[in-house]
């Protein structure tokens, strides 16, 4: 191990803990700290430079703000655990380690239980290694793209990078930002982009929300998340923000950047209804279709998985949040996209089962609760199979390897590639730099066949001589 | 933002009530922008309107920041002559000097 800056812990991290937590986002800040509160010897690891993850993403210290909370909904469930791993970090009880990226987790020879966690360290990527009897992984999701022409044009952005642009570093995209895509992050980022200035036209929501009436117990026994909704839907009424849904922007319109965007009514499998076309002139595109339970560390273990309602593939848990890898638990997103507070509640489940304590019946009920919310949810704005109708010829479907539909529908109609795998040999598309996360979804589509479980062999960049050092793969 | 609408309506920063401990200027190909400390240096190249610093490989297309959290790699920019940084990751520090990439920022490997 070096002797970088990043690596100062190091003495500390390379003894073996009780539990290594991968990711400190909701999930896995509220498991290290309630596993420390157990008396566990926690190390947590975080790709980001602070605690939070994705959805408790804030402005950087040096930005001074005087209220993070403006930006966040339910703040106070991250302040007091952020408080909590401070306190558990001036007591030992906790290494954290923050600007680790885990890349790979391999298994102990056997005879010592446990594992080792391969991370790159730092703007530097000095590689670090942490061990444990233990691991939970709360690596959270990334976010789904459906391709249409005109989106790789400057402009058109991620609805959740829009939202984490803002929320770390108080910055939009532009002054008149449409809203698409489809799912309920829509209306949290539409709401915060009206509120930090940004004018918002319109959201514009592939699914009908009436999809949720079918699943009125469900939403009965959640009233939290209705009210949640109905403060985000208030937010957009103030700002006068329009909400269409089974409507689709199909393209949108510039040369150098974005300057318009054609939005059209969708039949109920979101193919586009000729003759319903209009325009809507924007200087930017905020656009998701939901999340996407981010597993390669996961799969690299061999941990099983299952189909969600929203056509991902997340893992398979028991009640205790425990993989189907004895020793690995997971929690938050990576068991299907289910939001912060289900997230919260299965990290302090899976706490609990690890420490061998029994599962506070409350923890189940709201689990149990919730996911049924996030099932609900998750059926209702499924992508339809008509979407695929709005891609041109020549729209790039991988950003990357800029692989336009017309060759992967080639590969598949005339070459006959079956999956995405073969269609990735043929047409390189999902073989750049992001390996697949941007374009996976939308491949699968074209080629006909549900999504594949992430298997990436490394979730991030790794300098060679990393893998170089890595020991040859133990005997069992 | 642009500058018509500056000044009128809130921005972020009034929204969470910023005040940054820093600014300096960050060099951007021939031009100094405003940096705040603990700007991505995506951030401070949105904040002065900029949404595109690199060309693609195969067709030259402008692109920026897609998906603001580091996985989508299409933010890619060279740093004080390192080439394939993530803008989105990045923290902008004093001195830096961050230029456009063209292809795989590797030109001057080419044969
Ligand atoms: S914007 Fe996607 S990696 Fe930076």
């Amino acid at each position: 191990m070096t002797t970088s800056p990043s690596d100062s812990p190091s003495a500390a991290a390379r003894a073996f803990a009780d539990l290594a937590v991968v990711g400190a986002g909701p999930a896995g800040l509220a498991a290290a700290v309630t596993a420390a509160g157990l008396g566990l010897r926690v190390t947590l690891l975080d790709a980001g430079e602070r605690p939070g993850g994705q959805y408790f993403r804030h402005p950087a210290p040096g930005l001074g703000a005087a209220r993070p909370e403006a930006l966040h909904h339910g703040w106070s469930a991250f302040a007091s655990r952020e408080a909590a791993l401070r306190a558990h970090v001036s007591a030992g009880r906790i290494t954290y380690l923050a600007y680790h990226h885990v890349w790979t987790v391999t298994p102990d020879p056997a005879g010592s239980p446990g594992w080792t966690l391969h991370a790159v360290a730092g703007p530097d990527e000095a590689p670090a290694t942490v061990r444990a009897r233990t691991v939970l992984l709360a690596t959270g999701a990334y976010e789904r793209q459906l391709p249409f022409p005109g989106w790789t044009l400057p402009g058109v952005v991620g609805a959740g990078g829009a939202q984490a642009m803002l929320k770390a570093g108080l910055v939009l995209p532009g002054s008149r930002v449409v809203v698409a895509g489809s799912g309920p992050l829509l209306l949290a980022v539409a709401g915060s982009l009206a509120a930090a200035g940004a004018r918002v036209p319109a959201v514009v929501e592939a699914a009908a929300y009436t999809g949720y009436a079918a699943h009125t117990p469900a939403l009965l026994r959640n009233p939290g998340k209705l009210a949640e909704g109905a403060t985000y839907g208030g937010a957009l009424l103030r700002h006068g923000v329009r909400l269409l849904t089974r409507h689709a922007v199909t393209e949108a319109h510039g040369t150098d950047r974005v300057e318009a965007v054609t939005v059209a009514r969708l039949d109920r499998d979101w193919r586009p209804l000729p003759g319903t076309a209009r325009r809507i002139p924007c200087d930017a595109v905020a656009v998701g279709h939901g999340l996407v339970p981010q597993l390669e560390l996961a799969t690299g273990l061999g941990c099983a998985t299952r189909p969600s309602p929203d056509a991902t593939v997340a893992l398979e848990l028991d009640a205790e949040q425990r993989t189907s890898v004895p020793g690995i638990w997971s929690a938050g997103e990576t068991g299907g996209i289910g939001g912060a507070q289900l997230a919260l509640t299965e990290g302090e489940i899976a706490a609990h089962s690890i420490a061998g304590r029994p599962v506070p019946a409350r923890l189940a009920r709201t689990r149990t609760r919730l996911r049924a919310f996030a099932a609900a949810m998750a059926g209702a704005h499924r992508p339809g199979p008509g979407w695929t109708g709005w891609l041109r010829e020549d729209t790039d479907v991988c950003r990357c390897e800029e692989v336009p539909a017309g060759r992967i529908r080639e590969a598949v109609e005339d070459l006959g590639a079956r999956d995405a795998r073969t269609v990735k040999l043929l047409t390189r598309a999902g073989m750049g730099w992001c390996q697949g996360r941007m374009c996976g979804p939308a491949v699968a589509a074209l080629a006909g066949t549900d999504p594949a479980p992430d298997r990436r062999p490394l979730s991030c960049p790794v300098p060679l001589r990393h893998l170089a050092a890595l020991p040859a793969e133990p005997p069992h | 933002m642009s500058e018509a609408t500056r000044g009128r309506r809130r921005s972020p920063r009034d929204l969470v009530g910023g005040t940054p401990a820093e600014t300096w200027s960050l060099r951007f190909d021939d031009r100094e922008l405003p940096a705040q400390s603990g700007q991505s240096i995506a951030a401070v190249l949105w904040s002065a309107g900029i949404l595109a610093w690199r060309t693609t490989r195969e067709t030259a297309a402008p692109r920026g920041a897609f998906c603001g959290i580091g996985s989508c790699f299409d933010c890619l920019v060279t740093v004080n002559g390192r080439p394939n940084q993530r803008a989105c990751l990045v923290p902008a520090r004093p001195g830096d000097h961050v230029t456009t990439q063209e292809g795989t920022g590797r030109d001057d490997l080419a044969v």
